[in-house]
């Protein structure tokens, strides 16, 4: 008997191990993990989107400077474009507009603007005051273009390769921190002249 | 019935009530619909979709205005479309993804999803089974008995210093 702690006692004559011992610590750890995973690394407020990697939806829209010509998924093709949906009632695109801005000022990438849910007049004063990025803009007073893109609120860009396939999606604004380590080494891959910004 | 008992059902179809209240108080949208069956699979669907912008609430008791528009877009898809519940979930799923469904199909990225909580249970009731199964333990011989009866004995003269539980005897 002497030389064997009680404890060691005990856990012989349940058949229990040493080792056994730290299953308790062992679960609770994993349960940490997965709870810090689950709630610290994933934003469950950002949906990943079901278009990345597939083609972006066939569409028919109006202008926003011209309602009579009406436009369609064609006359994105042939270059890569960020197509970027917007509306004067989202605060976080006015923050977002100063970066479109330089990005379109020193960058060759194609800028589509889709004004999402938005009142014409409105948008039309709002690119006179803060300035255009945009190539054009397409208009979607109801939404229903939004619904086809999976879009759930503003702002969000999506971008697409030549061919018109949606290489990468932003949800919420593109600001100098998610052009730098996201939107820039996209464009790179897809040998748009990025500048030196 | 006692007054308490019969306060206490009061009380309870109270809180029933205003739960049955708090259902029906979702937004309301004016559609018309063909049928009485249409109309109940429109309800059954924006019930079963979940609010892209809200993490949990569905179509049906959501606000948002994206909730409004699919809900409007699932009555296109319902009445002037004609499409099938299938088709429409499948529409929405293309357009959203698995989030907007809430039994998400069973693929290699959701299958701890849908085998973890069975997984769980396998575990817990292997725990019970190996402690039901535990044999009772045997009293002390009457050896052993004398033998404790000793070393308690020696425990109390060496006093309280001596060594806690667990601690090795020289």
């Amino acid at each position: 008997m002497s030389g064997v702690s009680p404890g060691a006692a005990w856990r012989r004559q349940r058949g229990i191990s040493r080792v056994s011992l730290f299953v308790p610590l062992g679960l609770f750890l994993l349960i940490v993990g997965i709870g810090y995973a689950g709630f610290k690394l994933n934003d469950p407020h950002v949906l990943p989107s079901a278009l990345l990697g597939k083609p972006f939806p066939d569409f028919s829209a109006t202008l926003l400077h011209e309602p009579e010509r009406v436009v369609h998924r064609d006359e994105l093709l042939g270059e890569p474009v960020l197509v970027n949906v917007w509306a004067t009632w989202c605060p976080t695109c006015k923050a977002e507009h100063a970066e479109l801005l330089r990005i379109s000022a020193r960058t060759g990438l194609r800028i589509v603007g889709v004004n999402y849910k938005d009142d014409r007049q409105q948008a039309l004063a709002w690119l006179r005051r803060y300035g255009d990025p945009y190539e054009y803009v397409l208009e979607d007073p109801d939404g229903s273009l939004g619904v086809e893109l999976g879009v759930y609120g503003a702002p969000e860009s999506f971008l697409l390769d030549a061919s018109g396939t949606v290489v990468y999606k932003r949800v919420g604004d593109i600001n100098p921190r998610v052009w730098r380590d996201e939107l820039a080494p996209q464009l790179a891959r897809l040998g748009v002249e990025a500048g030196d910004v | 019935m006692s007054d308490l008992r019969r306060g206490r059902s009061a009380l309870l179809l109270g809180l029933l009530l205003s739960c049955a209240v708090a259902r029906g108080a979702g937004p309301v949208d004016v559609f018309q619909f063909d049928s009485a069956e249409q109309e109940a699979r429109y309800q059954a669907l924006v019930a079963e979709f979940r609010c892209p912008k809200c993490l949990n609430t569905n179509l049906a008791g959501s606000d948002a205005p994206i909730a409004e528009d699919l809900r409007r877009t699932v009555y296109r898809l319902l009445t002037r479309d004609g499409l099938s519940d299938k088709e429409i979930r499948a529409f929405m799923q293309e357009r959203y993804g698995d989030f907007v469904l809430y039994d998400p199909p069973f693929r290699p990225g959701t299958w701890l999803l849908w085998l973890g909580p069975p997984a769980f249970l396998l575990v817990g009731l292997l725990v019970l089974w190996r402690l039901l199964r535990q044999p009772p333990r045997e009293p002390l011989s009457s050896d052993e008995a004398a033998r404790l009866q000793q070393i308690l004995a020696e425990e109390g003269a060496a006093g309280p210093s001596g060594s806690g539980p667990g601690g090795t005897q020289p």
